[in-house]
């Protein structure tokens, strides 16, 4: 009879913090855990009793590194209930908005987080004493995703520009044609470059979740697979479950979905814009492996650029820079796609205008049962590896899905079981 | 080479990623000081003691009380990075234990404070650079500042001072928007006003703010006025 207890503690190269506990005895995992030690921050909580038109700044400071995400699916939430839609150039400008976060996070995430796996560097700095031309390049890349996001926010992290209706002031968009343009070469040459890497031959079989819409690859609005965002709490649950640190989301009944660029892919892979459809073609139109998420999110990439491309041509400034919102009671649902997945959203106003409730489910709550199956399926034929070996081998799993643990907001910090 | 570390307490992760959006320096600051831990952009981390810790995020679990000693044990200096570590950040505007019912279910798994607190409750730090999020030309500052062996030149006046440099017009005055400007530190460039809003004070209190004049303003009846004319 063998034990072994593997601990891998302080995951590196994710944003915010979480570890994982394997339990394994003769040649069986009985217990795998993907820990959260991000503390809890509340702020489901803290929104209560404040003023209707709060929760974009608010819930923008959960994730950092997604914040636009926080900002469109709670604007859209609170119009819902509101009886107010935001269309036309203004709503071309929070797709802009949220591009530009695209492009940001997934440069981030490919340059200076993921690639490192695939050629064996600690770091995206690291990287950069072998590859310097190709890290600048990521790098440039990133810088245009921040530009077009402070261009429409104000800032890259936390814009301030956004609010209920639409924005407090028109933006200037000179100058980011050209700058998009250079961005579009860059992601091109990155698709080029990271469907080149050695992937693992692994694939899984995925139920998907993401967003759905008839004329976008679904970013800002759309349908849920089967059912309208307002019904997202009638089929998304979560539970807190003891032998474990975090909520579990269900789809259904069902543990162990997956949301972010996989699902959107495999989903809306119609619906790329022709740039990125061509980019694609390599790949083809299903991906159901974790390891290649870095391809779609290149291509994603690419899409975002061509698109944003297509809006600043396309873009009219509206008269107004933001429409109307009077607050009414009520109960509302928004839902836009993070880069790394679904991000749900619920309120309630009450009779004065103030938050009544509120409901956040974040793409990496969703995710966590799934990647806890991708571990296990890893984990069970290497228990004899050297650990140093199996626990990198775990961290590259868990990097497939850019988990975002920040933006937990309400992971749990949990009095563990010995 | 001296050494960097990057720590992060109870935090969204945007002042940290603050460095790594610094696209244009980053692999220059890189090659003058070694970034020796930062677990978000590096699986390896080489040992204490830092030369410099960049501390992120508020103090509000019973582990991170320990663990922000231990940071200040191997740390010969320690600047706090943003609101949450300055100040507490947004989720000090919490009392837990009224909260924790509302968020889970089951309360009793979760260890934590009854408050968020901001790092200098707990240890002594070298200095805090303000923001949420920080900006990263005062980073670099901060950063360049401690590689040169001085003080970083930070300004402590109100943000009113840049809003004048950048010629943004008086949300306050001409608009009758509520502005925490007068009272707030500057660094963000005056950002909000630029966006036609009312600064919300993010970077915190400046040196030796006047309230009571802010007040006086804001319930005088031109301001009133003027404030209804906007809707």
């Amino acid at each position: 009879m063998v034990h072994r207890t593997i601990r891998v503690g302080g995951l590196t190269r994710v944003e915010g913090e979480g570890a994982l506990l394997v339990r394994a005895r003769d040649g069986r995992v009985n217990d795998l855990q993907l820990r959260i030690y991000e503390p809890p921050r509340f702020f489901e909580a803290l929104l209560r009793g404040r003023a209707f038109t709060e929760p974009p700044d608010i819930t923008a400071r959960i994730c950092g590194i997604c914040p636009v995400a926080y900002q469109m699916s709670a604007c859209q939430a609170l119009e819902s209930i509101c009886g107010v839609t935001v269309d036309g150039p203004l709503r071309d400008l929070r797709l802009l908005l949220y591009y530009g976060e695209w492009i940001e996070s997934h440069a981030l995430h490919i340059y200076l987080l993921h690639a490192p796996d695939f050629l064996g560097y600690p770091s995206g700095i690291a990287m950069a004493r072998d590859h310097r031309a190709v890290v600048e390049r990521g790098l440039a890349l990133k810088k245009a995703g921040n530009d077009l996001v402070a261009a429409v926010g104000g800032r890259a992290i936390h814009p301030v520009n956004v609010r209920l209706g639409g924005f407090h002031r028109l933006p200037d968009l000179r100058g980011l044609s050209e700058r998009l343009e250079h961005a579009l070469t860059l992601a091109l040459e990155t698709v080029d470059w990271v469907s080149g890497f050695d992937f693992p031959d692994v694939e899984h079989d995925y139920r998907f979740l993401a967003l759905t819409h008839p004329d976008e690859y679904a970013i800002l609005s759309g349908d849920l697979p089967g059912f309208p965002v307002d019904e997202w709490p009638l089929h998304i649950t979560e539970e807190q479950v003891p032998h474990s640190t975090a909520l579990h989301s269900r789809l259904d009944g069902r543990r162990g979905y997956l949301t972010g660029p996989l699902a959107r892919y495999n989903l809306n892979f119609a619906k790329l814009s022709p740039r990125a459809r061509e980019a694609a073609s390599a790949l083809g139109p299903v991906c159901l492996n974790p390891y290649k998420s870095i391809v779609v999110r290149a291509i994603e990439t690419v899409h975002a650029c061509d698109e944003s491309l297509r809006i600043l041509d396309r873009y009219k400034p509206p008269d107004a820079p933001t429409v109307p919102v009077e607050p009414r009671p009520g109960v509302g649902h928004g839902a836009s796609e993070a880069p790394r997945g679904t991000l749900l959203h619920r309120y309630r106003i009450d009779d004065d205008g103030l938050i009544a409730e509120a409901d956040i489910v974040p793409p990496t709550a969703q995710n966590q049962a799934r990647i806890e199956d991708d571990l296990r399926v890893l984990v069970e034929p290497r228990l004899g590896l050297p650990v140093p070996e199996l626990t990198a081998l775990c961290e590259r799993a868990i990097r497939n899905h850019d988990p975002c643990i920040s933006c937990s907001a309400h992971f749990l910090e949990l009095c563990l079981e010995q | 080479m001296k050494k960097l570390a990057v720590w992060k307490f109870a935090s969204c992760d945007g002042c940290q990623l603050t460095l790594l959006d610094c696209e244009d320096e980053l692999l220059t600051v890189a090659a003058r000081i070694e970034i020796a831990h930062f677990a978000e952009a590096s699986s390896v981390s080489s040992p204490g003691p830092y030369d410099l810790s960049l501390v992120e995020g508020s103090i509000s679990t019973p582990e991170d009380r320990e663990r922000i000693r231990h940071v200040r044990r191997i740390s010969k200096h320690l600047v706090t990075i943003g609101a949450c570590a300055t100040a507490g950040g947004i989720q000090a505007l919490r009392e837990t234990p009224a909260l924790l019912p509302v968020v889970y279910a089951r309360p009793g798994y979760i260890a934590t404070l009854d408050r968020a607190t901001p790092v200098s409750a707990h240890v002594p730090v070298d200095f805090e650079l303000r923001g949420c999020p920080i900006d990263k030309r005062q980073l670099l500052e901060v950063i360049a500042a401690f590689l040169a062996g001085r003080r970083p030149v930070i300004p402590t006046h109100s943000v009113c001072v840049e809003c004048k440099a950048r010629g943004n017009p008086c949300v306050l005055v001409a608009h009758g928007t509520p502005c925490l400007g007068p009272v707030t530190q500057a660094g963000c460039g005056a950002l909000c006003p630029a966006f036609n809003r009312g600064c919300f004070g993010c970077f915190g209190p400046m040196e030796t703010p006047n309230p009571a004049a802010l007040k006086i303003t804001v319930e005088s009846p031109w301001y009133t006025e003027r404030s209804e004319s906007a809707g």
